[in-house]
């Protein structure tokens, strides 16, 4: 104890006789934490604006029918022939619906499950909106409101009218942006709509829905599930997709699988389906760390410099300590010493002026249309970022420490005292 | 009380740069304890090289060094610099304080790194060093506001804060005008007699040898009279 405090009173000694370089070198390590924290911080929020974006306004596994060939041909379900390869040509897709089969038992089975948060069913059929003489594609969701609102976020886009009017005015549609401006549709205005098989609707518009993707507005449409079966002539069990929320979206991939086999049915999972959106948010990350670890290291080389002066001035305090009885391993620990209370000196203001520039983004005024919640630059008060910074910058500093405390450890006192 | 407290078994040492050239040949002597000693010889006899063998500093020699009967051949660097701490006290030409520190700070710091008083024991051991040299009120300035009498005299001070078996000085009136090395020789003769401190200096100044109890001479690297 009484060794550590020697110890740390010769380093603040010659750190303080030397202020104004070690002055200088903290604040390069003040300014790299800062820019690391403030980075990261800004960087991490906006990851997770878009992550929160494709998390919370997707299903985590989403159940539906796709048109395919068979799996299995008949041919290879004979016992004839067995152990032969079949060559078999222009397989056309089977003749199936896209409905999911006996989905009010698959829809009770998922909600018993314990990892499901909820589900929501939904009816999805492509449409043609008829504009005069016109005619529009477009796609008609038939959802559950209160559902799809509580585990998707629906009324964040719907931008006019009340998303539950789905539900309470019969007939009603909520049509994207993009398609009412093209069709002149204003709400409460009803506009007809003629389905793939030939059936025709009026359907009343009772709002705006918006994404934030222009090609989506174009073509997407809702309306509750009874609406869109009545308009496809399907019985009240016609569903063409189940969408699952998870307590933990890691398990997706292993539940799309599990579920798709179970049910018989196509199971997307979340991580499959936007698997871009992952690699984005990475690259990001990654280029703040870079960038940050760039500027640490830049700092750790001024406290290298600051050090290196420091024992080229203090080679005859060197000697001395060393002639009295201070072992090589007490000068590299006083010289280390320095360079750790530059770092933490530094790089806890670093941490404080890296919360305060955070805080200040967070108050800087970010408007846009697709995300209507969003009032400031979404920041990420991650303490996991404090504490990497806290790491990284104890690490530069000890290595940029490390040399020139070991080469003043080893400067031999017979040569500098005999030199004088 | 005759014990030994230093004896050099045949050191004998090499420079290799620029030539090799042997600076040191075959020295052997006793250092017994309250004795003081001064070693004499011309600029360049290797006076300074030996002290600095036998403070411990210098390792590269052959031969061995004995301190209180202890060997200093096969001890690690770390163990070499407790012997110096505990057992040396060093006085250079040049005083060597550290001017970051007040005077009193510097005299304390090898006493510190002893750690065998706390650190109140120490400071007042320290006032009463510099009482004996006289510059007890010169304690809370810097070195750098003492004249080079006064340095020097805190750099005894320095080199006796531990009780050291052994206090060596390699020309410590070397840097100093006639009454300055004056004060310092009396200081020395006061701590040999009233102390009974083993002193080992190495001086040019032949009036200043002719003053302690026994003189060592080198020429060549040799010892010629002792
Ligand atoms: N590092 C060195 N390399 C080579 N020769 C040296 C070195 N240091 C001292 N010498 C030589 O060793 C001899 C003894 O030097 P030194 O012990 O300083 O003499 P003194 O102290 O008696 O004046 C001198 O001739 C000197 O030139
Ligand atoms: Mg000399």
């Amino acid at each position: 104890m009484i060794k550590f405090k020697l110890i740390a009173g010769i380093s603040l000694s010659l750190l303080l006789a030397r202020w104004k370089q070690t002055l200088v070198a903290a604040i390069g390590v003040t300014f790299s934490i800062t820019m690391f924290i403030a980075l990261l911080s800004f960087m991490g929020g906006l990851n997770s604006l878009l992550d929160g974006l494709i998390v919370n306004r997707t299903a985590h596994v989403r159940l539906y029918n796709e048109i395919l060939p068979s799996r299995q041909q008949p041919v290879e379900q004979s016992d004839d022939f067995k152990n032969k390869y079949a060559f078999i040509h222009s397989i056309k897709p089977r003749n199936e619906r896209l409905e999911i089969r006996n989905s009010g038992a698959v829809i009770a089975a998922i909600r018993k499950d314990p990892r499901v948060v909820g589900i929501a069913p939904k009816v999805t059929t492509q449409v043609f909106y008829n504009v005069g003489s016109i005619e529009l594609m477009g796609v008609v969701n038939g959802i559950d409101p209160e559902a799809e609102n509580r585990l998707f976020a629906f009324s964040e886009y719907v931008t006019t009218g009340n998303f539950m009017d789905l539900k309470n005015v019969p007939n009603s549609i909520i049509l994207g942006k993009a398609a009412a401006e093209k069709m002149l549709a204003n709400v409460g205005d009803v506009i007809q709509v003629t389905t793939s098989n030939g059936e025709r609707m009026s359907l009343k518009v009772v709002g705006y829905y918006q994404s934030g993707l222009q090609e989506v507005d174009k073509v997407q449409s809702y309306a509750s599930i009874a609406t869109t079966q009545k308009l496809l002539g399907e019985t009240n069990s016609y569903i063409t997709d189940i969408q699952v929320k998870l307590k933990d979206i890691l398990q997706a991939p292993a539940m799309a699988k599990e579920y798709g086999q179970l049910f018989d049915v196509e199971a997307m999972d979340i991580q499959t389906a936007n698997a871009q959106f992952e690699t984005g948010s990475f690259i990001r990350t990654l280029i703040s760390y870079a960038v940050g670890i760039t500027l640490l290291i830049v700092a750790g080389f001024g406290i290298y410099n600051i050090l290196n002066m420091m024992i080229y001035e203090k080679m005859d305090s060197i000697a001395i300590l060393k002639a009295t009885g201070f072992s090589g391993k007490d000068v590299n620990h006083i010289f280390i010493a320095i360079a750790l209370s530059i770092g933490v000196f530094g790089g806890f203001l670093g941490l404080v002026f890296g919360f305060g520039l955070s805080a200040a983004i967070d108050q800087i005024p970010f408007n846009t249309p697709a995300l209507p919640t969003i009032k400031t630059y979404p920041v990420d008060y991650n303490p996991n970022f404090y504490i990497i910074a806290t790491v990284f910058s104890i690490l530069t500093t000890y290595f940029a420490g490390y040399f020139p405390s070991r080469k003043a450890s080893r400067i031999d006192p017979v040569i500098i005292i005999r030199g004088k | 009380m005759n014990t030994t407290v230093l004896e050099a078994v045949h050191i004998t040492k090499y420079f290799h740069d620029p030539l090799d050239i042997q600076v040191l040949k075959d020295i052997n002597f006793y250092l017994n304890r309250s004795e003081f000693v001064s070693v004499i010889g011309k600029s360049g006899c290797g006076k300074s090289t030996l002290l600095y063998i036998l403070s411990t500093m210098d390792t590269d020699y052959e031969g061995d060094l004995l301190i209180d009967g202890v060997s200093m051949r096969q001890k690690k660097e770390a163990e070499l610099a407790r012997v110096r701490n505990e057992k040396i006290g060093f006085v250079f030409q040049f005083h060597y304080l550290l001017n970051e520190f007040t005077v009193l700070r510097n005299v304390m710091l090898p006493g510190l790194k002893l750690g065998l008083h706390s650190e109140a024991e120490i400071e007042h051991r320290a006032y009463e060093k510099l009482k004996i040299l006289g510059i007890e009120q010169e304690a809370l300035k810097r070195p750098n506001q003492l004249s080079g009498g006064q340095k020097q005299r805190v750099a005894i001070a320095r080199a006796l804060i531990n009780d050291p078996l052994i206090i060596m000085g390699d020309e410590p009136t070397g840097n100093l005008d006639k009454k300055n090395s004056e004060i310092v020789f009396e200081i020395f003769k006061e701590l040999a007699e009233v102390y009974h401190q083993t002193l080992l200096i190495v001086t040019h100044d032949n009036e200043f040898a002719a003053r302690t109890q026994r003189i060592i001479e080198m020429e060549d690297g040799k010892i010629i009279r002792q």
